[in-house]
């Protein structure tokens, strides 16, 4: 149910994010979704990996800093008022989002990776409004 | 030659050889005071077997063992007072080596001393009566606010106290009330200029004269810059808490070294690593003894500010010796906006906090038009990474707290990454200075 995402601490510096990019590409990994958060100073990449264990193992070894958090990814139907659906079944079980992004495949389907306060609250909530939430085999076979 | 001004004329232009007996007179006399009200010193002494007596001439002084900063934190915080605290009148501090500060106390003659020496440091810039003084130095324990203060009013001048910040209402204030005089720090000299001109002031045209900018280390190219932007002469004043505070050493307007106010205190440059004392002309650290002070009597303190005796006299007729400008410190000490800054200050409190790696590297700055910047950069390690900047934020906002509690100044913390911080086999760096005050 849950799936496993890595992030990476980068230093607003040229070319750190190529680094990694080219890292991944290197050990083929192919990258799902991402999204990059930022300050002033430094960045959190965020992404989902067809393999993340070996993501992460990658990245470490040339020197990064890594960590895996898990996310819950659901489906939502790619037309106005998909998102707001999910958002709100989460907005009435009083679950805060932390973050969330989207990505869309070759399918009639969008995706939204969501990282929650109360992440199984929130799965029971979402499966009972019959939300289909992914399996990380399942996103890294899209 | 510039023209020459005087507070205290006989006093600064006293010929050498009699400055030199009341030299002799005061130290046997410190001396004297210190060993017979100052515990460290009758042990310090005694150990040497060094009696007031022994003290005849000022070659004398190179026996006497020296003080240093740590003395002061050992005795804290009134273990080296002269004087019982009937008499003390004031008390100031200064940030030292390990969180502790360092006390000094005066008594009301000390507070005379101190009202002299600034109302020669701001006589020798041409500033009378007349003069309305415009005080940007911070009021409080610092000794920069109260001790221009009270020389200007010992001097007759009308003070304005307006203490540090507040840029736009320093210039409204300079505009208004004709501010003649300014003393503030040289890099807020530069904020004051910068301000000004973004509010569209002609400083060209206000009744400004004069500055007096010490507290921190500057630079040939900052005066020049102060004095074109301002308008102004520009002087430099030197001073240490320990010692009095500002006015131990001044510039007269022929801007050719700093005149110690000789009959106060006596000045050494000593080798830094052996303590031998150096010739004029031989860099090395600045060593003083107060020759008058009752509180906090100091026989050689090791100041750690490196700079250059010089004993050619000037041509504005002081008699007493130049310092030039203080090129280096023999210890690691940052003096960032006036502030006392020890990088253990800052290690003790990163090594505090759990999951901080005990790696660290101050950058000190200071771009064109503003004061002194400090970030402190700490790398992240993947104990303590989250992906959540919230947390990130949180551990940022920990550290920079901490931290600006302990220096009493606001920093910027800035995390990086694991290993972006060399690590050295021997002395690590932790500090970048790109200021360039000692080239």
């Amino acid at each position: 149910m849950k799936v496993s995402q890595i992030s990476v601490f980068l230093e607003n510096k040229s070319g750190r994010l190529a680094e990694v990019t080219r890292a991944l590409a290197d050990a083929d990994i192919n990258i799902r979704a991402l999204c990059i958060a930022e300050t002033i100073d430094y960045g959190v990449l965020r992404f989902i990996a067809n393999d993340p264990a070996k993501a992460k193992r990658v990245l470490s070894e040339r020197g990064f800093t890594v960590t895996e958090t898990t996310v819950l990814v659901v489906e939502i139907e790619d037309r106005p008022g998909g998102l707001a659906r999910v958002i709100e079944v989460l907005a009435r079980a009083g679950i805060n989002i932390e973050y969330i992004y989207a990505f869309l495949t070759r399918s009639e389907k969008a995706f939204v990776v969501l990282r929650l306060e109360k992440m199984e609250e929130a799965a029971q909530a979402l499966q009972a409004a019959r939300v289909r939430i992914l399996t990380g085999p399942e996103i890294y076979a899209l | 030659m510039a023209q020459a001004f005087f507070w205290n004329r006989e006093a600064e232009c006293l010929p050498r050889p009699e400055l030199e007996k009341l030299q002799v007179e005061r130290l046997h006399r410190v001396v004297a005071a210190a060993i017979e009200r100052v515990p460290l010193y009758k042990e310090r002494l005694g150990q040497a077997g060094i009696t007031a007596g022994d003290i005849t001439s000022l070659a004398d002084l190179r026996c006497l063992p020296f003080t240093t900063k740590e003395d002061l934190r050992d005795t804290f915080p009134y273990g080296m007072f002269g004087v019982p605290m009937e008499q003390v009148v004031r008390i100031h501090a200064s940030s030292g080596t390990t969180g502790k500060q360092t006390v000094v106390g005066y008594t009301r003659s000390d507070i005379g001393v101190w009202a002299e020496v600034i109302a020669r440091t701001l006589g020798a810039g041409g500033t009378t009566g007349g003069d309305i003084v415009q005080n940007a130095y911070g009021y409080g324990l610092f000794t920069g606010g109260l001790g221009l203060h009270y020389g200007s009013e010992a001097l007759g001048a009308a003070v304005i106290p307006l203490s540090g910040g507040q840029t736009k209402r320093q210039v409204q204030v300079m505009q208004d009330f004709g501010s003649t005089v300014l003393c503030c720090t040289p890099s807020y000299a530069l904020v004051i200029a910068e301000v000004g001109a973004e509010m569209g002031v002609d400083f060209s045209r206000l009744p400004l004269r004069v500055g007096f900018f010490g507290a921190e280390p500057w630079t040939e190219g900052m005066r020049t810059e102060i004095e074109a932007k301002l308008a102004i002469d520009a002087l430099d004043i030197y001073g240490l808490s320990e010692i009095i505070g500002p006015g131990v050493a001044y510039e007269c307007l022929e801007k050719a070294g700093l005149h110690i106010a000789e009959d106060h205190f006596l000045p050494e440059v000593v080798d830094p690593e052996t303590g031998e004392p150096l010739p004029p002309g031989e860099r090395g650290e600045l060593v003083f003894t107060t020759l008058t002070k009752e509180a906090l009597p100091l026989i050689r303190y090791r100041t750690r500010d490196l700079t250059v005796l010089d004993d050619a006299p000037c041509a504005c007729g002081r008699t007493c010796r130049r310092m030039r400008r203080v090129t280096g410190r023999s210890d690691d000490m940052l003096i960032i906006r006036g502030v006392n800054v020890f990088p253990s200050q800052i290690e003790s409190v990163i090594v505090g906090i759990e999951g901080v790696a005990p790696y660290y590297l101050l950058v000190v700055d200071r771009k064109p038009g503003k004061m002194d910047e400090l970030e402190v950069r700490i790398e992240i390690s993947e104990d303590i990474f989250s992906d959540e900047m919230k947390e990130l934020e949180r551990l940022e906002q920990r550290v920079l707290s901490e931290i600006e509690s302990v220096l009493g100044l606001s920093v910027r913390v800035k995390l990086v990454e694991p290993k972006a911080i060399a690590r050295s086999e021997g002395k690590a760096k932790r500090v970048v200075d790109r200021r360039d005050l000692f080239k």
